[in-house]
């Protein structure tokens, strides 16, 4: 066989990845509906940890209450990300047995799948995402809320650094789609795994509450857990709190449980798909 | 049959269903608790890191969030079916068939789908009321035992007179829209912080429009023994649980407009 240029390569999973993105856009509704809940949500987080700071001496807390106020904007905003669902699509795939048509294609199944649910998890983050900046940074200091607002990030490296880790957040948050997708092979059904799974990943992400928040002892193991990397280490690049070195680590940390679950995924998807009985037609 | 044996007959039917599938029902019930259980870390973690907030401690705030969340355990158990009113009835001409027997519809719908793996819910809502006891030295007197139970039902009443305004809603969306859930699952995340938390116009909100003050915090302030830092008089707290029943009442009275407005599908 004859090498093919890369470009023909990858063309199938950038075209699967297109297709994807472009048909959830289409959700516009469901995008508003996701907004205004995340707002409420935001809104509520906002007033308990303001009055929670409002009477407690400063020194001890390691981060500010704007900071801790914008985290809660943008985990709200990057809420999509984290990782307690498996795509729909494949579960319907399993449940009819249309996964079998994907089991035909000349293309490496693991990523296009991965392809497939990075597109699916992009195309909800970017308008949630986008209009939550709107409505936290822009709109609550023009309502008289400056002290709810969000803020912008500590600097341009900052800025620079958050894209870069968001960008890999993505990927990370990909790969354990993947896993929970490839659970829902195993099993035929994902309703259970994604009802043990979402509270693990609420916590561990920083969703829940700004991993620094959690008691001090813990902290050196979260930082280290791969569900860091979704939002929390992205936050933290966004203000500043990991810099120069330390923000190298934080991205190294990503990419390389990136690596490692992607390498995991691989194998199990393979061992689940020789096993695989396709029970539709 | 009279309604409520009604009732308990569907609820036993759909309890016997689900009891086929065991494993699925285990999971969903641990999920649930496990799920439900993730804001008890957030509110622990809070306290831990800054003692208190406003002089309200751990335990007293867990007595908020675990009554509120066994109200709504037990509400989404019974109103599972208008939560799923516009995908599995309206859409699919099934409701036409609820409005041809010669009961309520209302009733029917309380008792088809009665989820088991609310228990999870409301096993955690138990354990954090016990720890609340513990923490906050809460004595149980007869007293407290009665307002304990008459918020319970007065929250009940409230959290199943949302859903019942939500299904009402999908008579018109013909689909059931998660915008409401910034009500319910919303709602018990606004309700288990102590009321005086927040601002005004929020506070107001949860008073006199979606009553939850009126049947989580006012009450558990009776139950403490602790006046309101709001200046609102102690008796309040016994009379308040009552806002819920209104709030049903309410509901149901735009129910029945809703279903006037029915029609069907044809499907």
């Amino acid at each position: 066989m004859t090498p093919m240029p890369v470009r023909e390569l990858v063309r199938p999973y950038v075209a699967a990845f297109a297709s994807r993105f472009l048909q959830m856009l289409q959700y516009r509704t469901a995008a508003l509906a996701g907004f205004g809940t995340q707002c409420w949500w935001g809104g509520i987080k906002v007033m308990v940890l303001a009055a929670f700071y409002g009477g407690a001496s400063m020194a001890g807390t390691p981060m500010s209450l704007a900071q801790a106020i914008t985290y809660s904007w943008l985990s709200q905003g990057l809420l999509v990300l984290v990782p307690w669902l498996g795509d729909p699509e494949v579960a319907q795939a399993v449940r009819t047995g249309a996964v079998a048509y994907d089991r035909l294609r000349p293309v490496d199944a693991y990523a296009l799948w991965f392809v497939r649910s990075a597109g699916w998890i992009a195309a909800r983050a970017l308008p949630r995402v986008a209009l939550m900046a709107v409505f936290a940074a822009v709109a609550l200091p023009l309502a008289g809320l400056g002290d709810w607002a969000w803020q912008p990030p500590a600097s341009l490296a900052a800025a620079i650094a958050f894209l870069a880790s968001a960008v890999l957040a993505l990927l990370l948050s990909t790969a354990m789609v993947m896993l929970l997708n490839i659970a829902t092979v195993a099993a035929l059904n994902e309703r259970g795994i994604n009802a043990l799974a979402g509270p693990v990943v609420i916590v561990f992400s920083g969703n829940l509450l700004p991993l620094v928040l959690l008691p001090d002892a813990w902290q050196a193991a979260l930082l280290m857990q791969p569900f860091a990397g979704v939002v929390d280490i992205p936050a933290r690049l966004y203000f500043g709190l990991m810099s120069g070195p330390h923000a190298l680590a934080g991205l190294g940390l990503q990419c390389f449980w990136i690596a490692v679950l992607v390498a995991l995924g691989h194998a199990a998807m393979d061992r689940t798909m020789r096993r695989l009985e396709v029970q539709g037609g | 049959m009279g309604s409520i044996a009604l009732l308990a007959r569907l609820v036993k039917a759909s309890l016997g269903g689900q009891a086929r599938y065991p494993a699925s029902a285990l999971m969903l019930t641990l999920g649930q608790f496990l799920g439900t259980g993730i804001e008890v870390i957030a509110v622990w973690a809070l306290f831990h890191r800054f003692g208190e907030v406003q002089g309200w401690r751990l335990g007293e705030v867990a007595l908020f969030y675990g009554l509120v969340n066994c109200m709504f355990a037990v509400a989404d158990a019974l109103g599972r079916g208008f939560d799923t009113l516009g995908t599995e009835f309206l859409r699919t001409g099934a409701f036409d068939r609820l409005l041809l027997r010669p009961r309520p519809v209302a009733l029917q719908l309380m008792g088809h789908d009665f989820r088991i793996s609310r228990a999870g819910r409301l096993l955690q809502g138990g354990l954090v009321l016990a720890f609340a006891t513990v923490q906050a030295d809460i004595g149980w007197t007869p007293a407290a035992v009665g307002i304990a139970l008459f918020a319970l039902a007065g929250g009940v009443a409230l959290f199943l007179g949302i859903l019942v305004l939500q299904g009402t809603l999908s008579f018109w969306t013909v689909e059931s829209l998660e915008i409401a859930n910034v009500l319910t699952y919303g709602g018990v995340q606004a309700a288990q912080y102590p009321l005086a938390l927040y601002a005004q116009w929020f506070r107001r909100v949860l008073t006199f429009i979606v009553p939850l003050a009126c049947v989580a915090y006012y009450p558990a302030l009776a139950i403490l023994g602790k006046p309101d830092p709001l200046g609102a008089p102690a008796w309040v707290g016994m009379a308040s649980p009552l806002a819920g029943f209104v709030f049903l009442a309410a509901a149901f009275g735009a129910w029945r407009i809703g279903l006037r407005h029915y029609a069907s599908t044809g499907s």
